[in-house]
């Protein structure tokens, strides 16, 4: 679904390269700033995003993002090739972590990444499948900044 | 308190970012985990962390905090320094410890951003 009033635009995310990861979200919170988007909301997508391509450097193969605006809403999809997430209630449990002693090294795996996904969209889908991989909807309202 | 301040308080030295020395610092935290970070952090925060990894200053720049302090002495790597310039972003390093160089910001009244601290002037 476009519209002709929506930008949109995919970005690539590698897994396990650690020297890129977060690029993406950087570049979109770059092109937020250039659109004038309140900076209150910029942030909130900015660490949803953010938390959303470090789980895919971590835990998939590859994966791409998708940005879409319009006057209402900012949109972010991330859909992931690699190994899914068995259990989402779990995984979505503050805490929870699979992160290995590497990433733990690196400062991941406070098992808070989804959850702080979900507290800084105003609408949060996920969906997965063991094995194949995981899709992710963030939607932020640019009008009621305020609902959390 | 700047910058340039603290920079004396906790003997660290500036990595990169001396022209942004006289930045006031308002409020403070220190964490190893980046989700934590991104959880608690204010804009404008100052970031103790002994992490010296690029997501250091990935995860700095997404809340947009004023500067990050290494501690235990640790410094990042070139390409982090290239990235924390490229994001106007000072970097220090102090010899003190996590505790230590917490404490004396603190005692020196820097207030943290934890939200169970009532007495916390930088909660909005
Ligand atoms: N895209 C993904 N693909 C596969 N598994 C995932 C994915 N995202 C999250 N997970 C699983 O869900 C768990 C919880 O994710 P979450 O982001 O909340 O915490 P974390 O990544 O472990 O730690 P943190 O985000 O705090 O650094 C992960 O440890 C992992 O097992
Ligand atoms: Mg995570």
């Amino acid at each position: 679904m476009t519209r002709d009033d929506e930008f949109r635009q995919t970005f690539k995310i590698k897994g396990r390269d650690f020297s890129h990861a977060g690029g993406v979200s950087t570049e979109i919170k770059e092109i937020l700033q250039e659109i004038g988007i309140p900076t209150q909301l910029i942030r909130r997508v900015a660490i949803a995003s953010y938390e959303a391509e470090m789980n895919v450097v971590m835990y998939a193969q590859q994966g791409k993002l998708i940005l879409s605006i319009n006057p209402e809403t900012i949109q972010i999809e991330v859909e992931d090739k690699g190994q899914g997430i068995k259990d989402i209630e779990l995984a979505m449990q503050e805490g929870y972590s699979t992160a290995t002693e590497e990433m733990r090294e690196m400062g991941f795996g406070a098992g808070m990444g989804l959850p702080n996904i979900k507290k800084n969209s105003h609408v949060f889908l996920i969906t997965s499948t063991p094995g194949v991989g995981t899709y992710l909807k963030m939607i932020f309202y640019l009008d009621h900044e305020k609902a959390s | 308190m700047t910058l340039k301040e603290i920079k004396e308080l906790l003997q660290a030295e500036v990595i990169c970012g001396d022209h942004h020395l006289g930045t006031e610092i308002i409020l403070a935290g220190g964490s190893d985990l980046m989700s934590d970070v991104l959880a608690f952090g204010k804009p404008g925060l100052l970031l103790l962390t002994g992490l010296t990894n690029l997501q250091s200053v990935r995860t700095a720049d997404i809340i947009e905090a004023k500067a990050i302090i290494y501690v235990r002495g640790k410094k990042p790597d070139d390409q982090t320094i290239k990235l924390a310039a490229e994001k106007n972003i000072p970097l220090l390093s102090t010899p003190l410890m996590m505790y230590e160089a917490c404490g004396l910001l603190y005692q020196a009244g820097i207030p943290g951003v934890s939200p169970a601290n009532n007495s916390n002037k930088a909660n909005d």
